[in-house]
C-alpha cells in the first residue's frame, strides 16, 4: 500500500514518465526521453550500443569502447557527439535537453575507468547548439 | 502514350520500369558486389544475366540481410553476446526486419512474380482491432472502427451545423451547401436533421450494442457514440493516420510463409554466386579495378583479397563509414552522413489464439501510446485452433525505441508482455515464449535504416549515388524510400544501369 502511494507520487511528478510495476525503469512518452541523470540516460540509451560496461560491441562494423578512452578528456568531443551524432550514431540534441546532454557526458567523462573531473554545463550545451 | 497514362494516373505509381535491359557486351567485365540483401541480390541477378563475371560477398552465413525471418529453432545472436533461441512452434514466425508491401512497389512485386514467391494480403486496417491510450476511457482499448466512426460523424455534424448557420456562406455557393449537407450526412451517418447520436443508421458504422440476431430475439440495439471530446483529449485520433498514409493504403502484401521467402528465391538463382561468412575490412580502386580485403569469420586467419573490374557495394552506412574506402572525399563525406535509426520488434507465442477466438481480431494493427506502441496480429492461418504469434511491440525512431534497445533481449520481452497486457488480459495466462530485435544491436547492420535528414539529402544524396571511379552504391540508403525493400531494389537497378552504359562505352 505504501509503495503505491509513492508510486503515485512519483507518477503525479512525473507525469509525462511511464513508471513499470516494478523495477525502476523509466519510459519516455513521446520522442523526446524524460531520463534525467547521467547514469539513467546513459543505462536507458547510451547502454543500448555501447554495453553496460561502456566497452562496446564488434560485429560487421563496431561500436567504439567508451573505457579509458582518451577522446573523453577534450569534453566539447562527446558533447558533439551527443548532440550531433557521428556516421552510424544518432543525434540526440533533438530528444534530449541541455541538462540532459551535459549529464550524459559528465557521466561517461567520469565511469568506465574515465576521470576528467572538468564537468560540462547546460550553458555550454546551449552554447554547443549554435 | 505517357500523357494517356499519367492522365489516368497509372504513370505516377512506380519509378519501376519493368526487368531492366542491360543490352551491349560487357566483354567479360567482372563485378564485385558487396552484401547479399535485397540490393545486392538483384544487381548480382541482372549482372550475371547480362553476361557479367559475378561475385558476391555476405557478412551472414545466410542471404537475405533485412529481409529476414524468425522460426522455431532459429538462433540470433547480437552485439554485446546476447543469445536467444527462438521458440516458436513449427510454422510460426515474425519477420524482425520489413513486414509489409504496399502495392505501388512495382518492383518488388514484379521480382516476386518472376521469382515465384506466393503473396497473401496483408491487413493494415482492420476496423475491430484496438486504439489505446492509457490515460483516457479508463484505459479500455477501443475499437478502431467505433473511434472512426464517432470521429468522423461528430466532425460531419458540427460542419453541417455550420453551414446550417451561414456561416460558409463566403467560402461556399448555395447550391454546393445543398450537396455538402447531403454528403456530410452520408459520411458521418447523421440523421435527418444533421446529429449523430445513437441509431441504427450510425450503429451501421460504429457497430451496435446488441447485434442483428435471429428470430423472437432479432432485433438490434444501436451503441452510444464517445463524445468528441473525449476522443480529442486521449489524442487516439493521430493514429487513423496509419490508414491514410500512401504507403499503408490497402491493398498491402506478405509473403506467405515469411518474409525471408523473398531472400531464399533470389538466393536460389544466385547462390552459388556468394561467398558467405565473409567480413569486409577495407575497400581500394585504382584505374583498373577494384580490390576488397576481407576475413572469413568462421575460419578466421589473416586478411584475404578479391579483384574485379568493378564494385557495387551495399554494405549499410553504418558500418561502411567504418571502413578505409578509397572514394573521393564527396562521397565518403556522403557515407558519413547518415546516421542509423532504432527499432525494435518483439515476437510472442501464445497457447491460442484469443485475440480471433475471444476479441474477433483477424489480422491487422491495434496501436497504443504505451511503449511498445503496436501490436499487431498474424494476417494467415485465420480462424485455427492452436498456438499462435503476435508482434507484440514495434518501435520506430524516438525515446522508447532506444530504451528497449538497452535492455536485455529477455526484459524487452517480459516488458511487452506487461505493457500488452493493458490492451490484452489475456496475456497474462496464455503468454509461452518470445523473441526480440533490436536493430541497433544487429551485428550485420548497427541499426534499422538510413535515416537520412533533409538538409543530409540536400548536400550529400546525390554524391552518396554517383559512380565513383569504379564503385557504386547501391540499397535502401541510396534511395528515396528509406528503410523499404523496394527502396533496395530501385536503387540497384538504377545503380547497374548507370554502371553497364559506362562499361559498354569503355
Amino acid at each position: 500500500m505504501k509503495r503505491q502511494i509513492i508510486l503515485a507520487a512519483v507518477l503525479a511528478l512525473i507525469p509525462v514518465a511511464l513508471l513499470a510495476q516494478e523495477g525502476q525503469r523509466v519510459f519516455s512518452l513521446g520522442y523526446r526521453f524524460v531520463e534525467m541523470s547521467g547514469e539513467e540516460l546513459f543505462n536507458n540509451v547510451c547502454r543500448g550500443c555501447h554495453m553496460a560496461d561502456g566497452a562496446g560491441a564488434r560485429g560487421a562494423g563496431s561500436y567504439p569502447s567508451l573505457v579509458h578512452n582518451p577522446n573523453l578528456e577534450a569534453s566539447g568531443y562527446p558533447l558533439t557527439l551527443v548532440l550531433r551524432g557521428r556516421r552510424g550514431m544518432p543525434p540526440f540534441g533533438d530528444m534530449m535537453n541541455d541538462d540532459q546532454v551535459a549529464a550524459v557526458v559528465n557521466y561517461v567523462r567520469t565511469h568506465f575507468g574515465n576521470n576528467f573531473r572538468d564537468a560540462v554545463t547546460a550553458r555550454e550545451v546551449k552554447d554547443a547548439r549554435r | 502514350m505517357y500523357h494517356a497514362m499519367t492522365s489516368l494516373g497509372f504513370a505516377s505509381e512506380s519509378r519501376y520500369q519493368g526487368p531492366v535491359r542491360l543490352e551491349g557486351d560487357p566483354k567479360g567485365a567482372s563485378v564485385l558486389i558487396l552484401g547479399a540483401g535485397l540490393a545486392g541480390m538483384t544487381a548480382a541477378l541482372e549482372l550475371r544475366n547480362a553476361g557479367y563475371k559475378v561475385q558476391v560477398l555476405e557478412y551472414n552465413a545466410r542471404a537475405g540481410g533485412r529481409n529476414w525471418t524468425l522460426r522455431g529453432g532459429d538462433k540470433f545472436t547480437e552485439l554485446g553476446g546476447f543469445t536467444q533461441t527462438c521458440e516458436f512452434e513449427d510454422g510460426l514466425y515474425i519477420n524482425p526486419g520489413p513486414w509489409r508491401i504496399p502495392y505501388h512497389h512495382r518492383a518488388l512485386l514484379d521480382y516476386c512474380r518472376r521469382l515465384n514467391v506466393a503473396l497473401e494480403s496483408f491487413i493494415q486496417l482492420n476496423h475491430n482491432a484496438y486504439l489505446h491510450a492509457a490515460r483516457a476511457f479508463g484505459g479500455a482499448p477501443q475499437r478502431i472502427r467505433a473511434v472512426k466512426a464517432d470521429f468522423q460523424g461528430q466532425i460531419a455534424e458540427l460542419l453541417a451545423k455550420t453551414t446550417k448557420q451561414g456561416r460558409l456562406d463566403e467560402a461556399v455557393t448555395k447550391e454546393d451547401q445543398e450537396i455538402l449537407l447531403q454528403a456530410l450526412r452520408s459520411w458521418g451517418a447523421l440523421d435527418r436533421n444533421y446529429n449523430y447520436k445513437a441509431n441504427l443508421f450510425s450503429a451501421e458504422t460504429r457497430g451496435y450494442a446488441t447485434a442483428p440476431g435471429g428470430g423472437l430475439t432479432a432485433m438490434p440495439v444501436p451503441s452510444d457514440p464517445v463524445a468528441l471530446s473525449d476522443i480529442l483529449k486521449s489524442r487516439v485520433w493521430r493514429y487513423l493516420q496509419n490508414f491514410a498514409n500512401y504507403n499503408f493504403q490497402t491493398t498491402m502484401f506478405q509473403p506467405v510463409g515469411g518474409m525471408d521467402m523473398i531472400g531464399k528465391a533470389f538466393a536460389r538463382e544466385v547462390g552459388e554466386l556468394i561467398r558467405y561468412n565473409t567480413k569486409v575490412t577495407g575497400i581500394a580502386q585504382n584505374d583498373r579495378g577494384v580490390t576488397v580485403s576481407y576475413v572469413d569469420t568462421v575460419n578466421a586467419g589473416d586478411p584475404q583479397t578479391v579483384s574485379a573490374d568493378w564494385c557495387v557495394c551495399t554494405i549499410p552506412l553504418s558500418i561502411l563509414s567504418q571502413l578505409p574506402i578509397q572514394v573521393g572525399t564527396a562521397m565518403k563525406a556522403a557515407i558519413d552522413a547518415v546516421p542509423y535509426a532504432g527499432a525494435v520488434k518483439i515476437g510472442l507465442q501464445f497457447k491460442r489464439r484469443f485475440w480471433e477466438e475471444d476479441d474477433a481480431i483477424y489480422g491487422g494493427i491495434s496501436y497504443t501510446d504505451l511503449p511498445i506502441r503496436q501490436i499487431a496480429y498474424p494476417n494467415t492461418a485465420f480462424n485455427k485452433s492452436g498456438r499462435g504469434v503476435l508482434l507484440g511491440a514495434y518501435l520506430f525512431d524516438g525515446a522508447n525505441a532506444y530504451e528497449f534497445t538497452a535492455m536485455p533481449p529477455e526484459e524487452r520481452v517480459k516488458r511487452a508482455v506487461d505493457f500488452g497486457a493493458a490492451i490484452h488480459p489475456q496475456y497474462r495466462s496464455e503468454f509461452e515464449n518470445g523473441v526480440a530485435v533490436a536493430w541497433h544491436r544487429v551485428p550485420f547492420t548497427l541499426g534499422c535504416s538510413g535515416d537520412w535528414s533533409e538538409e543530409g539529402r540536400t548536400q550529400h544524396y546525390r554524391n552518396l549515388c554517383q559512380i565513383d571511379g569504379r564503385i557504386v552504391l547501391a540499397g535502401e540508403h541510396a534511395s528515396a524510400l528509406p528503410a523499404w525493400q523496394e527502396g533496395a531494389i530501385l536503387s540497384a537497378l538504377d545503380a547497374i544501369t548507370r554502371l553497364h552504359q559506362r562499361v559498354v562505352k569503355t
